[in-house]
């Protein structure tokens, strides 16, 4: 006689002792991904409260007067916005072109390679004050001088602060984010890919164009967007290398000072004679930051599903 | 033998793209030679791990040639260097010499890009590019500078009559590659090598990725194609290369140990190894 296959079970109901250790994980996860939640609500509903009522054409198309209790802030949204696009064109292709190299050229075990990506690493973790730093040093003393005494006679044009220099501070900031982000794009290519377009005659480079840069276009795209979106935001880096405390007048050249969202809400926020008249003009300018951080965020995350859709 | 002038004779040296078919047949191919490759000595090593140990073959003109042996036995490198694909490898050192139509392809002043352009790879799992199924067969002559719309078409066309699949695909040649099913894919793989008009086909195990009905439309697609250029096929197979292959060649541990008309290999081999694989006795 065969015994029988299956074993008897009195019950497939769990006690309540088998089922804490599940229950309190999921309690403990939950709070903590609820904390999150909170706080971000928490600054969101605050900055709406305080802010919305301020915003009005007139805040977005005025420069600040009165000692900046009145007025608007379009100085610092036009400044701002220049100082990002130079930094995009800056940052973008020369973050694009590294990774370029060290996933599509360097050798499997090139020192340089290896070099490059230690800087990158390093990079990404320098405290944004520090770029400031080297900003001031490099860009504005050495480089910004060097022009005037070449170029300028020694006049005073390049070597101060300015748009140019700032952008410069900050691609250099956002570079790590670039190269990162387009790597990891250029990594997820298929090696078939590639392999199908060499074999049928393409060159190396034929093959990197046509192919795995296509191919990679939506992860570039997002990895510079958020670079983007990080450098617009960044006070520390500018504070030296040309942000203005105070400047109506937009500006029209490279070597211009000019106004920026961020500083201007550290200048609200500290430097202001009378904290009370403006406070409103503070939330209406931190709403005015957030809804462009969002938008960015928010472009980026429609990119990356656009393309992943075509894709 | 047929004319062998059909081959193009090229510059595997020309730097730039330059035409695909230059006018003149081949020097030493147009005394009458047979054959398309011919290897010798041929050893490739991936660091210090030898994969593919003194080779000596020779390929004829339109034959289907079946290259079998243990998993890890070295025909997939065998076959990668008769294109030059190991070149993207990292640390692959070989040596001997590997003749494309009488010239060594591994001379110092050929461009592999060019020899490339003479050979055809099929991979073992189909690798369509992310691009329409014109685009993907245009795709070899467009990289080699062709731009004349009407010769593209029509070029496309013929690659896909050739390969057996543009009646399934006429109606649809702007649509996703992607969207084809594994067998079509295949086959798409397949028309785009035959575009470039190569004089010799090289498949890594082309049907070890479909179905039975792929794999049988896979090999009567191989054997019509014997008409008109070599192949060297891997196969795992025996029946496949029963059915496609006029010669078989056996690997074994990097090694070449025996080759031969396919049925007498596998009905009386020479040696000891190839019995023992063709018996099932190892592999
Ligand atoms: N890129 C590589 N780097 C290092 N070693 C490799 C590489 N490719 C293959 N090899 C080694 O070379 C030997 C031959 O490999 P190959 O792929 O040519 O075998 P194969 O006969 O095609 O096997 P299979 O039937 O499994 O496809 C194997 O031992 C393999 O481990
Ligand atoms: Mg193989």
């Amino acid at each position: 006689m065969n015994s029988p296959a299956v074993r008897g079970v009195r019950s497939f109901a769990s006690r309540p002792i088998d089922r804490a250790p599940g229950l309190i994980t999921t309690a403990l996860t939950g709070a903590c991904a609820f904390l999150l939640i909170l706080m971000f609500g928490v600054v969101l509903v605050d900055v709406l409260r305080h802010g919305l009522s301020v915003l009005s054409w007139e805040f977005l198309s005025q420069p600040p007067r009165e000692g900046m209790t009145k007025g608007g802030i379009l100085p610092a949204i036009v400044g701002t916005t220049l100082l990002t696009l130079l930094m995009t064109v800056m940052t973008v292709p020369a973050g694009v072109l590294t990774a370029i190299y060290l996933c599509e050229y360097s050798p499997r075990d090139s020192r340089l390679a290896y070099v490059v990506r230690l800087c990158v690493k390093n990079l990404a973790g320098v405290p944004s004050i520090v770029y400031g730093l080297f900003g001031v040093g490099f860009f504005v003393s050495a480089l910004g001088s060097g022009l005037d005494g070449a170029l300028f006679g020694g006049h005073t044009t390049y070597g101060k602060g300015c748009l140019v220099w700032a952008s410069g501070t900050l691609a250099i900031l956002t570079l790590p984010v670039v190269v990162v982000a387009t790597e990891e794009a250029l990594l997820a290519v298929p090696r078939e890919m590639r392999d199908a377009s060499l074999a049928l005659g393409a060159t190396k480079l034929q093959t990197i164009v046509r192919v795995v840069l296509p191919r990679a276009l939506p992860g570039i795209l997002t990895g510079a967007i958020l670079a983007i979106g990080r450098g617009a935001g960044e006070v520390a880096p500018i504070l030296f290398t040309g942000a203005a405390y105070y400047l109506p007048e937009l500006p029209t050249h490279m070597n211009d000072p000019f106004m920026n969202l961020g500083y201007h809400v550290y200048v609200l926020a500290t430097q202001s004679p009378n904290m009370d008249q403006t406070r409103p003009l503070l939330y209406g300018t931190v709403l005015v930051l957030l809804v462009i951080s969002f938008a960015m965020d928010l472009t980026a995350f429609v990119v990356r599903s656009r393309m992943r859709a075509k894709a | 033998m047929a004319s062998p002038n059909r081959h193009a004779s090229f510059t595997l040296s020309t730097p730039g793209c330059g035409t695909l078919r230059a006018m003149a047949a081949a020097a030493s191919f147009q005394r009458g030679e047979s054959d398309v490759l011919r290897t010798r000595e041929l050893t490739v090593a991936y660091g210090e791990k030898v994969a593919v140990k003194d080779v000596s073959l020779d390929i004829h003109d339109r034959e289907v040639i079946a290259l079998i042996g243990p998993s890890g036995c070295g025909k997939s490198t065998f076959l990668r260097t008769l294109n030059r694909m190991n070149d993207t490898v990292d640390g692959v050192r070989v040596t001997g010499t590997v003749e494309l139509l009488g010239h060594d392809i591994y001379a110092k002043d050929v461009d592999p890009v060019l020899v490339r352009r003479h050979v055809g790879m099929v991979f073992q799992r189909p690798n369509p590019l992310a691009k329409s199924i014109f685009d993907n067969v245009a795709y070899g002559l467009r990289v080699a500078g062709m731009r004349d719309k009407k010769v593209l078409a029509q070029r496309v066309e013929d690659a896909l009559t050739s390969a057996a699949l543009f009646a399934e695909v006429k109606d649809r040649l702007h649509e996703s590659a992607l969207s084809l099913s594994g067998g079509q894919q295949q086959r798409l793989c397949v028309a785009r090598a035959l575009a470039c008009e190569p004089s010799v086909l090289l498949m890594d195990e082309p049907a070890s990725a479909l179905d039975p009905i792929s794999t049988e439309k896979m090999e009567e697609l191989v054997v019509g194609l014997a008409k008109r250029l070599c192949i060297v096929i891997v196969t795992h197979s025996m029946n496949q290369a029963l059915r496609v292959a006029s010669r078989t060649a056996f690997f074994y541990l990097g090694e070449l140990v025996e080759v031969g008309p396919t049925k007498e290999l596998f009905e009386s081999p020479q040696q000891e190894r190839t019995t023992s694989y063709v018996t099932g006795r190892f592999g």
